[in-house]
């Protein structure tokens, strides 16, 4: 259990390309970190680069109070768990689970001691004889899991375990990675492009944008407070709606069109304003009052089961907004929707910059 | 439907018609005396030989100096094609582990230029090779018989191609489970390319098997000589009014092909896996 330290981590790869551009985080001793992002944003190479998969570019990684830059990954003390379990085909899980303590020559009855506990936690101990390939996916992103687990190291790094897994064991899955995680207190680091996964896993979470990160915090305050409007727009199910808008000394105005009317709280000519879905209720009509007010047709109503979804254009053919409303409403296509917005719901981003305006 | 598995069968039984007939037809012959074999040409029913002719093509000293006989030729054979099958693999996997595993300057041009020897088989550079082996005082030993034919692009190539394909995760995995190069290539790879090594083990034995020219040039003692130029042997001792033995030739023919057909029955099941199956 240990402390993990990236101190202006950059990874730049041949032809000058910048997949990482200066990351600093602080990753408390038994925390679970969740590094989110879409493809491409550099989250994977931050992993390999704590577990030393990948060449630092400049900058420094610590873990506990060792830089580890130079250190082989073997001697770094953490377990990793990969997308495609990445099980030695031709063991049996036994050996699987063995292996690594075998090549640090630690004492026979340790071993099997650390294997069956681990198998014991995991559930696993009645596979142990067969090969990968004779388990279910499930079973095999366990075995994964237990090689990390007997390794008894002071990180575990964790690239996407879950994204091989169907949507069913994949939620199953998750809630137990998080028991294990608190039950063995060993700090994790992981990374995924589900939104929904990290909010639910992380202690703290780390949005990632292009190769620089975009927002640290508790997940929940990620979604409270997002800091930019990539932010906004990645975490959250569906996407907060973002609308171009202007003031001026009659009040907020949509950029194009009609349909938005309130007060101008910022005191800028140009912003643009993020509500999220379910921070819209509907009203019987324009009544004044502060807040927002939005005037929408209704496109198409998406019944998902606990909520439904409205697809509607603000004002006649403005942009498209998602409502999320209770799974009895009922709307026809055509319909007029009056909607409104409480002031503390309402986020403000610079327009150009994206960043948010408190 | 029907009508096409028919064709299908037919045509299958025609090559298995025109491969066999051969191989059988030289069977039957070898079980004649060379005399029968010398005015009416091939045999096609069982004659009363057989016990005979095998004995004396496996245990009777020939050729000439007397001192080698079938069996002796089957030892060397056998030398000669697993000297030749393992060697080819142990180095054609190194040099493949190399190629794909190793950043080193040029290891794409080092791959094609191992490759495009494909392109030059033995009889291109016969004359230097013989003229090293020479100078190396190599001729006439086994290690002369195998050693220069052990470097092999055919097998670098496939065990290239089944590197590349196993997932890097895996020696990620490996990495972090603290195994190096070697125990990675020991522990992971050598079991994991099994079937691959079974494939090409059969394919290089029943090569090496059944090389002739090479023997030919680098042995002159004929305790070292295998099966494949003994047959040649038997049939050239044209002296005189002496008959060929035939049926010793037609015998030792037979007796040749046996071993390369075992090989290939064991191993079938992993050859067929190797080709088709991937164990990742």
């Amino acid at each position: 259990m240990s402390t993990i330290t990236l101190d202006t981590v950059r990874k730049v790869y041949a032809g000058n390309v910048e997949a990482v551009k200066g990351v600093s985080i602080d990753i408390a001793d038994g925390e679970f970190i969740v590094l989110v992002g879409p493809s491409g944003c550099g989250k994977s190479t931050l992993l390999r680069m704590i577990a030393g998969l990948e060449d630092i570019t400049t900058g420094e990684v610590k873990i506990g109070d060792r830089m580890v830059n130079n250190v082989d990954p073997a001697d770094r003390d953490i377990a990793m768990v990969f997308q495609n379990y990445a099980l030695y085909p031709h063991m049996s899980v036994y050996n699987n689970l063995a292996y690594g303590l075998k090549n640090r020559g630690m004492d026979k009855g340790e071993i099997d001691r650390r294997v069956k506990e681990a198998a014991r936690i995991l559930e696993i101990g009645d596979y142990l004889d067969r090969k990968p390939r004779q388990l279910s996916g499930g079973q095999r992103q366990r075995v994964a899991m237990g090689r990390a687990i007997v390794r008894e190291p002071a990180a575990f790094l964790f690239d996407e375990p879950l994204s091989n897994l169907d949507a069913k064991l994949r939620v199953q899955m998750r809630v137990e990675i998080k028991r294990l995680q608190r039950a063995l207190g060993t700090t994790s680091v992981y990374v995924t492009h589900d939104q929904l996964e990290a909010m639910t896993l992380a202690d703290r979470l780390v949005v990632l944008n292009g190769g620089n990160i975009e927002q640290i915090g508790a997940p929940i305050d990620v979604y409270d407070k997002p800091a930019s409007t990539f932010v906004a727009s990645f975490i959250g199910s569906p996407a907060m709606n973002l609308l171009d808008v202007k003031a001026d000394g009659n009040g907020l105005s949509l950029a194009k069109g009609a349909g938005l009317s309130g007060a101008n709280a910022k005191g800028k000519d140009r912003y643009t304003l993020g509500i999220r879905p379910e921070h819209m209720e509907e009203v019987a009509g324009p009544n004044g009052g502060d807040g927002l007010l939005l005037e929408a047709v209704v496109n198409v109503l998406e019944p998902v089961g606990a909520e439904s979804y409205i697809y509607a254009s603000l004002g006649d053919g403005g942009p498209e907004i998602v409502v999320r409303v209770s799974s009895h409403a009922r709307h026809e296509a055509g319909e007029k929707l009056f909607l409104k917005v409480a002031p503390e719901n309402a986020h403000y981003f610079d327009a150009d910059t994206g960043r948010r305006i408190d | 439907m029907r009508k096409t598995q028919i064709w299908d069968h037919v045509i299958l039984l025609a090559g298995v018609f025109f491969m066999v007939t051969p191989v059988v037809l030289a069977f039957l012959t070898s079980t004649h005396d060379a005399i029968t074999i010398y005015k009416e040409g091939i045999q096609f029913a069982p004659g009363g030989k057989f016990l005979e002719n095998y004995e004396t093509v496996l245990f009777q000293a020939g050729g000439f100096t007397k001192e080698v006989d079938g069996f002796v030729m089957l030892k060397n054979s056998l030398i000669l094609g697993l000297g030749f099958a393992i060697g080819k693999i142990i180095i054609s996997m190194l040099a493949a582990y190399a190629i794909v595993y190793f950043r080193f300057p040029m290891a794409t041009l080092c791959f094609w230029v191992i490759f495009a020897t494909l392109l030059l088989p033995l009889e291109v550079r016969i004359l230097p090779s013989y003229e090293i082996v020479q100078k190396l005082g190599m001729v006439n030993t086994y290690s002369g018989l195998i050693v220069p034919l052990i470097a092999s692009a055919t097998g670098t190539f496939f065990f290239r191609q089944f590197f590349l394909s196993v997932p890097d995760e895996l020696l990620e995995a490996a990495r972090i489970d603290g195994a190096g190069p070697w125990k990675f290539f020991k522990d992971i790879l050598v079991p994991l390319s099994q079937t691959m090594i079974a494939a090409i083990f059969i394919i290089m034995f029943v090569y090496g098997w059944n090389q002739y020219l090479w023997p030919t040039l680098i042995t002159t003692d004929e305790s070292l000589f295998t099966l494949v130029r003994g047959i040649k042997q038997i049939l050239q001792v044209w002296v005189g009014a002496q008959i060929p033995a035939f049926n010793e030739a037609m015998a030792l023919a037979i007796l040749a092909i046996v071993p390369p057909v075992l090989i290939v029955v064991v191993f079938q099941s992993w050859f067929v896996k190797g080709l088709v199956e991937s164990d990742k």
